[in-house]
């Protein structure tokens, strides 16, 4: 009988909900108690909503512990390790029984997260028992020629999964066709889009399996150097890649006639990204990496041709690169099989805003938005009503519940003038403002605009005034075909992704919920109750005890009333800063 | 990121001189090698905090990079400070979750107790405010981050308390 184990989840966000100390807590009760199990780290397993997450492997099964806090780690510790009886009502998951979060679970297929939560990410011993590195050497050990290995990307489908959905395998093709002494091949791991976590989970969970992606590719394309641009914000991430990349070179899978392959030399180095969202783009990105200015490039000359050091250049995602180890293993058969007819595989979510399990999850491509959120991510938190989802972050648009069944797919997803993106998924719901989200997100790509293009750099900003007038109520007639006529100006006339891309939030919810604008601007209401100088603030009278607590607060004395007598707000005082709702106990405040 | 862009550099603290010659290990690494002005500006911001002026200059005589094209990467990315930067680092998540479930009114509150605004140092250098994109604890939201902490479903109420006991504690440790 192999020995008890208990894994506790160290990711980011396990570490950020305290399982650090759940992880201490049991390594002192461990050694206090002298007690027999093998303590062991892993990463994040996707489900942030119960995180911190231990599991126990026992000989008659597994049990995975959802939110052991410090105080809990005595009593799963005592009940199950010592006197031999799980707790059942902390087990979120297990092999031996099912659990409501099996619906989180069930729907999934783990292709990118087939280890992340699964195996310590700083083994490469383990990452080898879970069939790491098995695809480059079957291709060191079948001779397969990077031409085949191409063919095999090619056949399996697979579309790049930073977003921009063009063929990884033609991708690989051009670069493979350009010859020169040197070639790259880039990691584009600047996650940037605010709500997406799906590449610095991979990182941090199964950094060797990106590495080995790199490898197939630059054996592919026959690269020389390999860099991974990393954001300098992830330091969990490049700890781990550090480690992975030492332990890499240790066993020959980096270096010089790799595995064997004679004349197969190629290396991997880490660039820190500074800071800046528009080095997600290609072009901007290998200027940030010759040490520039991130701005972009005119294309062509596409990478391919010439990129990094005007050399033949292949970017691809994390996210693509983590699949490819299991593509040349399993066979692009068994890749194609998920998904639909132009969107194949799997696409991995980052959930979160207002539904009840945030997290990560891997689909099947074709799957409806409905299913990922309502039945993986178990609906909407607080009962309260689906209003829309937005997907591919500043570059995307918000969809609509009517438009739930729109299916996973790259088409369909770009049809409702969203983008898949890299994998935000943030839902909405009825105390959502969706002016105020344009707003937010056009507020981030006026900041992020490098300034190379003028529409861009002085468009956004212009357009963000005038969101900024309509929230304050200053909107005018008119607005809506000014903010529609600067868009179109500026997808049409911006060099890269980000200015083409920018006015997208904008105008999808000019386009789904136009009557939310009509009714800032006209009306001087927002219906969501959240852009405060189109509030009313009133004093319910059948609550209001006459505590004096509003009248008190309030920075303009816009509240007259005595004690133990109803308050009365003057409105033409008011400047609806919120103090007396917040401050009533009562729930006395009515807002309008 | 989406921290707004940092101002122009000023006199360093207290009108003292940086100790230039901790750049000196740094600038033999980098030297000569292309795509080198980045990671020599990263260097220099994890040796002082921040980029001193003085700096700039070293790596620019030492190097040959022009001072021009230095401050115009300094300036393009949002890691790189010009100022000094107080003890803690106070980071308010403003990824889009975090602002759909109001991060601006723990901005906000932070701002009104500690007397900052956004990317501001408090006067006695203890904290500096940063609003900054997706710390990837998208689950519990809103969220802010001093030093190595994170502190999770916030109002802006917890948010002040938490760290006026930060402050209470740097004070204790100063009276003893």
């Amino acid at each position: 009988m192999s020995k008890t184990q208990v894994i506790v989840g160290l990711g980011s966000c396990g570490i950020a909900a305290g399982a650090g100390k759940t992880y201490n807590k049991i390594k002192a009760l461990k050694e206090a108690e002298n007690l027999d199990f093998e303590l062991k780290k892993t990463s994040c397993v996707g489900m942030c909503y119960r995180e911190p997450l231990v599991e126990i492997v026992d000989s008659t099964g597994t049990y995975l512990y959802g939110e052991i806090d410090e105080d809990r780690v005595f009593e799963i510790i005592d009940k199950h390790i010592v006197q031999g009886s799980p707790v059942k009502e902390y087990v979120v998951q297990s092999d031996l029984f099912k659990t409501p979060e099996n619906e989180f679970l069930d729907e999934q297929v783990k292709i990118v997260l087939r280890n992340c939560g699964h195996m310590d990410p700083e083994s490469i011993e383990e990452y080898q028992a879970r069939q790491g590195y098995a695809a480059i050497r079957k291709i060191a050990g079948e001779q397969i020629s990077g031409a085949d290995v191409i063919q095999k990307v090619l056949d399996s489908g697979i579309r790049g999964r930073g977003g921009g959905g063009f063929p990884t395998g033609m991708k690989w093709r051009f670069a493979a066709g350009n010859p020169s002494d040197e070639k790259f091949i880039i990691c584009n791991a600047d996650e940037g889009d605010p709500g997406a976590f799906m590449d610095r989970s991979v990182l941090e969970g199964d950094p060797h399996s990106v590495l080995e992606g790199m490898i197939i590719g630059a054996y592919a394309i026959g690269a020389t150097e390999g860099v991974i641009y990393c954001r300098a914000e992830y330091p969990l991430a490049i700890k781990r890649l550090n480690i992975a990349l030492d332990q890499a070179r240790e066993h020959g899978y980096l270096g010089k006639n790799i595995l064997g392959i004679k004349g197969f030399n190629f290396d991997i180095h880490i660039k820190e990204g500074a800071g800046a969202f528009v080095c997600g783009e290609e072009t901007a990105l290998i200027a940030s990496v010759e040490g520039e200015r991130g701005m972009p490039r005119k294309r062509p000359p596409f990478p391919a041709a010439s990129g990094l050091w005007r050399k033949p250049t292949n970017i691809n995602n994390v996210e693509t690169y983590a699949n490819i180890p299991w593509i040349i293993l399993n066979g692009p058969e068994a890749y194609a099989k998920y998904g639909t007819e132009k969107s194949k595989g799997t696409k991995v979510f980052a959930l979160a805003g207002k539904i009840r399990r945030s997290g990560l999850v891997e689909v099947p491509m074709g799957i409806t938005i409905r299913d990922v959120i309502f039945k993986l991510g178990g609906g909407i938190k607080d009962n309260k009503k689906f209003k829309a989802v937005q997907m591919g972050g500043p570059s995307g648009g918000c969809i609509p519940e009517y438009l739930a069944d729109t299916i996973v797919d790259y088409d369909s997803v770009n049809a409702t003038g969203a983008i898949m993106g890299s994998g935000g998924m943030v839902v909405m719901d009825e105390t959502t403002c969706m002016i105020d989200v344009a707003k937010f997100f056009l507020d981030f790509t006026q900041k992020e605009s490098c300034g190379k293009c003028t529409f861009c750099r002085i468009g956004t900003k212009r357009m963000l005034e005038i969101l900024n007038r309509i929230t304050e109520g200053e909107g005018r007639d008119g607005d809506i075909e000014l903010l529609e006529e600067l868009a179109y100006q500026i997808k049409d006339t911006s060099l890269c992704g980000l200015g083409q891309t920018a006015p997208n939030p904008v105008l999808t919810t000019i386009r789904y919920f136009r009557d939310e604008y009509e009714a800032h601007i006209y009306h001087k209401k927002c219906p969501a109750k959240v852009c405060k100088k189109l509030l009313t603030y009133e004093v319910d009278p059948e609550k209001c005890t006459g505590c004096t607590v509003c009248a008190k607060n309030c920075p303009t004395h816009a509240i007259d009333g005595d004690r133990k007598q109803i308050h009365f707000i003057r409105q033409d005082a008011c400047i609806r800063c919120g103090e007396c709702f917040s401050r009533c106990k009562f729930d006395a405040i009515k807002i309008y | 990121m989406r921290v707004a862009r940092i101002q122009k550099a000023e006199k360093p603290v207290n009108g003292e001189v940086p100790d230039l010659n901790l750049l000196n290990p740094l600038i033999e690494k980098y030297k000569g090698r292309k795509g080198n002005m980045i990671p020599l500006l990263q260097g220099a911001q994890n040796i002082y905090g921040y980029i001193p002026k003085q700096a700039f200059e070293k790596i620019s005589a030492d190097t040959g990079l022009s001072l021009s094209e230095m401050y115009g990467v300094a300036t393009f990315y949002a890691q790189f400070r010009l100022k000094p930067v107080g003890k803690h680092i106070i980071k308010v998540c403003h990824g889009t979750a975090c602002h759909v479930q109001n991060a601006n009114s723990i901005t906000d509150a932070i701002q009104d107790s500690l007397k900052i605004k956004d990317t501001e140092t408090t006067e006695d250098g203890l904290f500096t405010l940063e609003s900054v994109a997706c710390l990837g604890c998208c689950s519990l939201a809103p969220v802010m981050m001093i030093g190595e902490d994170t502190f999770g479903k916030l109002t802006g109420k917890d948010a002040v308390k938490i760290i006026k006991e930060i402050r209470l504690k740097e004070n204790r440790q100063e009276e003893k």
